[in-house]
């Protein structure tokens, strides 16, 4: 194995700042997706548990629909094909004159996606909320809305932090796929670089510390969220 | 927006069902490598041998840390560079596809592992069993029977994963479709023909995982 190991182009420009650029673009992209991610897979869990059975159908039909087609798949659908097969001015709009296509693409994509798997979550959540306070809360006189607000909710929501975590990193991991519709992210840049200046190695071990670092700052403070929002004598595991 | 051109997709199918087979082989021969390295993985993390449980816990959490496609490319770089030639995209993504899995593979076991109740391993060395003898007739067929739900799920989502090889060209079904969207400019029916195949594998999948799941837990 020979190798010419330059470990200084790291830190050379451009491709420094390309790397810095693009961790911009991952965080960016992991950031937005998981506010879209995070509130429609709320609503959406949320759906699959309620009375109603139009909603609820509803509800699990996204979560099948998007969890059943791979990630790459439903990035193209929304770059590739959307603008298709959209009405013909929103379409042109969206080729043309969207600002930053990929990256909204992107965030579009990953979000979308993202919230099916949130929204299992949610319905583990409010599932694994004892069947006897919502009927308490039922014969207290509250409603299907208030049940929600006022117990099921404040307790699932809490309840279900430590698998949140783990979705919250695999949004940053699952944000490189971003580069498959052309936007420079962090591991775009790093391959760009490769290409540039044959340093595979090391563009690839800049990525690769960049993303542990990204997984470790993730966890510690989903950890100190964790603490904050641990339910004393509840989360005694199981229930 | 043109018609929706069936005739595009039926006069590629022989060429995209070459593809979905090189999916649906890769997936196999991942989930078979996935499963042999993540349970050694699993057996090095519980063995009590402190650098050995040490070894296997960073390389699973490195692995988990990182995105798949860093993997793919990982592996697309430094195989062909520590061997001396190439080998080709299909090996490179299979050896990067079975280390990536084991680490998930390796977790499953872990938990199928110590689902195996104590008294089982001390009932196996009270009747003179060494260790490896008590992993493969006791505690590993009970773990593999415990976690087969999950481990075919994840199966599910690795059949999905497959499609990334289109990062390094490799023909599988979604790089079969994508060829033909470019070449035949038909990208909005094969995006859609390829996302509908993929739709029906995989929920046909889950659907059979939701069955397992309720004939164990009876």
């Amino acid at each position: 194995m020979n190798y010419n190991w330059n470990w200084g182009v790291l830190f050379e420009d451009p491709y420094y700042g390309w790397l810095l650029s693009g961790f911009g673009w991952t965080v960016a992209v992991a950031l937005s997706a998981w506010c879209i991610a995070f509130s429609v897979g709320c609503l959406v869990g949320i759906g699959r548990t309620v009375p109603n059975p139009t909603i609820r159908a509803f509800c699990t039909a996204y979560v099948e629909l998007f969890r059943n087609i791979p990630l790459l798949v439903q990035m193209f659908l929304w770059y590739f094909v959307l603008p298709e097969i959209l009405p013909d001015d929103m379409g042109r709009w969206m080729k043309r004159d969207m600002p930053n296509p990929e990256f909204t693409t992107a965030v579009l994509a990953l979000g979308f996606y993202t919230a099916s798997r949130i929204a299992e979550q949610v319905r583990a959540g409010i599932e694994a909320v004892p069947a006897g306070l919502a009927a308490a809360s039922t014969a207290h006189g509250f409603s299907t809305a208030q049940t929600y607000r006022y117990i099921l909710l404040p307790i699932s929501l809490r309840l279900i932090v430590p698998p949140m975590t783990s979705e919250f990193l695999t949004i940053f991991k699952n944000s490189s796929l971003a580069l498959t519709i052309g936007l420079l992210e962090l591991l775009a840049q790093s391959q760009q670089i490769s290409e540039y200046t044959f340093q595979g190695f090391e563009a690839l071990t800049a990525a690769t510390v960049i993303y542990v670092s990204i997984a470790l700052i993730g966890t510690v403070i989903m950890q100190l969220l964790e603490r904050f929002t641990f339910i004393p004598g509840y989360v005694g595991k199981g229930g | 927006m043109g018609d929706f051109d069936f005739g595009v997709i039926i006069q590629s199918l022989p060429f995209l069902g070459e593809g979905m087979l090189l999916s649906l082989w890769l997936t196999f021969l991942a989930i078979i490598g996935g499963i042999i390295l993540g349970t050694l993985l699993a057996l090095a993390r519980l063995s009590g041998i402190a650098p050995l449980s040490l070894l296997a816990a960073g390389y699973v959490n490195l692995i988990r840390s990182v995105p798949l496609l860093l993997v793919l490319f990982w592996f697309y770089f430094l195989v062909p560079l520590a061997l001396g030639r190439p080998i080709g995209s299909f090996y490179s993504a299979l050896i990067a596809f079975v280390m990536f899995e084991a680490a998930y593979y390796s977790e499953i076991m872990r938990a199928g592992i110590q689902s195996v109740r104590r008294g089982q391993v001390q009932a196996g060395q009270s009747t003179g069993m060494n260790y490896w003898q008590i992993q493969r007739y006791v505690v590993l067929p009970q773990a593999f029977r415990n976690m087969i739900p999950i481990l075919v799920s994840q199966g599910i989502i690795l059949f999905q994963d497959t499609s990334l090889v289109y990062v390094v060209s490799l023909q599988d079904f979604m790089t079969s479709s994508s060829i033909v969207a470019k070449t035949e400019g038909r990208l909005v029916e094969m995006y859609v023909f390829a996302a509908f195949v993929y739709f029906v594998i995989c929920l046909t999948g889950s659907i059979y995982v939701r069955r397992l799941k309720e004939r164990i837990s009876v």
